[in-house]
């Protein structure tokens, strides 16, 4: 964020006091950066909160609609919630989920934007279609992956079949081990552009005289790499890591397209979505949405906490 | 760091003029890499392209060739159908899946999207780049808390409120929801684009007399043209991609549907062959495929301004 402006000249005739001047500008400021703070605090604010009221209250969903706001508190949500089974396997799913997405899509990026990085012939074009994937929509690309990888007419369980001697078809989507695979490689596949994208961008910043320096000096590609180049990405693949651990901790498309949340994907975010829609338990949706988020605030602080001091440390 | 860095450097040098093999070792790897690179490159454009490809080749085919030789990666220009898209886009009267009305739907939705954002998010964005005021670090700390709750946290509440206010199942609704998603990325978007406009330039119209909604007008918009478009299209292709709420809002109301949404329901059907699955896809994908064509530069430098800072 940039620094306070000075205080600058303005367009009255008479120059007034400069005190006049600042309370002109927060005056404005404010003013300005209202309609934003009313719709979020309308939109998201006041809904995290009733979310909270809601986690308390034991009610299915047309109940709610005649209850108070301050009705019939009980615990009876978490414990039914924290004592379930299928709360921690999903609570689990979900972190092995955004986990090995998360460090598979920028590992990847990581290495696509490396490779891409000194200029050929045709590397704009390259780039672009690089980047598909990512503003694709989400349903017509799960779609098509669902497609591919179909146990009857699936072009990659024809080819296995018919020319890699598979015995059988491949159930991708619908088999246990197979299917968070799957999901997972489907994740990196979508967001290793995110990465990719903000790592070119960093790597365009990077000033290539150590790098000839180096090279000049004899040493190999590897210990230029290891030396010079990453530890300037460093930091923007910390900043990724964050982002896309919140994102793809959130994530609920994804997986609700391609499996549904069967064959042992079921994540947190499809479980809440099921707990709404199916069962109509409001008060139970919520409070597994409010220990949800309150896991991911642990785990960021955590998170930041361990690496952000590290990284302060070392530089 | 970078003291670290170079003294590091400097002692592979020494080790490296003091035994010969070192420059042997620095153009093997060089080759090894130069190998892998275009190896590597071959193999993400196959991987990035090869679903697309899927996609529109299945669309154009009758489903009995599909059934017939699901290995096959290209039919004869004859054997292809469009069929697969006349079925899609017919209306529900005449026997179609009305792909015609949510393409309508979706558009209404993410144009309606874009305008509201852009208009909420252009003096937000100023305010929070060029204004002092009190409670600006707050501000955008509270920016931030949007993107940290699970979209399934405000899902629940949301569904009750719509339901109570009637906005249930309705556009508006729908729109409200995508405009919250998307104007806090938007303002950190135009931000960093207004902090690279000198603040001399807006001085200048200051003292010619301008007061600040004109200088915003007539100076700082059209120089932060290039990053308003491409935050519009930004926020265009999160609204028409979007899926989860309009299967919350919208699920009952079938004239109502987004392409998204259609094309989930149409999946659910039983008796869909895949081929019109995809029909379906492809037209979901093209207007996203062609505004990032005409836009790809203006996303990109948008999206990432500011990350080469580090």
């Amino acid at each position: 964020m940039s620094a306070p402006t000075a205080v600058r000249p303005t367009p009255a005739a008479p120059p007034p006091p400069r005190q006049g001047i600042a309370r002109r500008n927060s005056r404005d400021g404010l003013a300005m950066v209202l309609p934003t703070v009313v719709i979020v605090v309308a939109v998201v604010v006041v809904p995290v909160l009733w979310n909270v009221v809601l986690a308390f209250q034991d009610l299915t969903l047309l109940e709610v609609r005649d209850a108070g706001i301050f009705e019939s508190l009980s615990l009876a949500n978490f414990t039914e919630v924290l004592t379930g089974s299928g709360f921690w396997q999903a609570l689990l799913n979900t972190v092995v989920y955004s986990v090995l997405s998360t460090a598979g899509s920028i590992a990847l990026g990581l290495l696509a934007a490396l490779a891409l990085r000194r200029p050929f012939p045709g590397r704009g074009a390259v780039r672009a279609l690089l980047l598909l994937p990512y503003v694709a929509p989400v349903v017509a690309v799960a779609f098509t992956w669902k497609t591919m990888l179909n146990p009857q007419f699936g072009v990659l369980n024809a080819w296995g079949t018919s020319y890699l001697g598979w015995d059988e078809p491949v159930d991708f989507l619908g088999r246990a081990p197979y299917a968070m695979a799957t999901v997972i490689a489907f994740e990196i596949w979508r967001y290793f552009p995110f990465a990719f994208m903000f790592i070119t961008a960093r790597l365009l910043a990077v000033p290539k005289e150590i790098e000839e320096a180096a090279t000049v000096d004899g040493t190999t590609l590897l210990q230029r790499f290891r030396y010079v180049v990453l530890p300037q990405l460093l930091p923007v693949v910390a900043l990724l890591s964050v982002l896309r651990l919140i994102m793809t901790f959130n994530k609920f498309d994804d997986v609700y397209l391609l499996t549904g949340g069967g064959a042992g994907t079921e994540i947190s975010a499809v479980r809440v979505y099921d707990t709404l829609t199916g069962r109509f338990d409001v008060g139970g949706a919520a409070a597994q949405a409010l220990v949800l988020s309150a896991f991911l605030a642990v785990a960021l602080f955590c998170y930041v906490r361990f690496f952000v001091r590290k990284g302060g440390e070392e530089s | 760091m970078s003291a670290t860095t170079t003294r590091a450097a400097g002692r592979d040098t020494l080790e490296v003029v003091r035994r010969r093999p070192g420059r042997t070792r620095a153009t093997t790897e060089e080759r090894v890499f130069a190998v892998l690179r275009w190896a590597l490159i071959a193999a993400l454009v196959l991987v990035t392209a090869f679903p697309f490809y899927y996609m529109l080749l299945l669309s154009f085919v009758p489903i009995e060739s599909l059934l017939l030789s699901p290995s096959r990666l290209w039919f004869g220009l004859e054997t292809l159908t469009v069929e697969t898209y006349r079925t899609v886009l017919a209306s529900a009267d005449d026997g179609g899946q009305g792909f015609g009305l949510f393409l309508r739907n979706s558009a209404l939705v993410a144009l309606a999207t874009v305008a509201v954002t852009i208009l909420v998010a252009i003096p937000g964005a100023y305010a929070v780049s060029r204004l002092p005021f009190p409670g600006r670090r707050q501000v955008s700390t509270l920016f931030l808390a949007v993107y940290l709750f699970p979209t399934v946290v405000l899902a629940v509440p949301l569904f009750i409120a719509f339901a109570r206010l009637g906005l249930q199942s309705s556009l508006v609704g729908l729109m409200l929801v995508y405009v919250v998603q998307t104007v806090p990325v938007s303002i950190h978007m135009l931000r960093t684009y207004f902090a690279t406009i000198p603040a001399s330039i807006e001085e200048a119209a200051a003292i010619d007399g301008a007061g600040r909604v004109a200088t915003l007008r007539r100076v700082v918009l059209p120089l932060a043209m290039p990053s308003i478009t491409s935050t519009g299209l930004y926020v265009f292709m999160i609204a028409w991609n979007e899926f989860l709420f309009a299967l919350l809002f919208l699920s009952a109301q079938p004239d109502r549907w987004t392409v998204s949404l259609g094309l989930a329901q149409l999946s659910n059907g039983i008796e869909v062959p895949k081929t019109v699955l995809m029909a379906g896809s492809v037209i979901l994908t093209v207007p996203i495929v062609l505004l990032y064509g005409l836009a790809e530069r203006a996303l990109t430098e948008g999206l990432t301004s500011g990350a080469d800072k580090g």
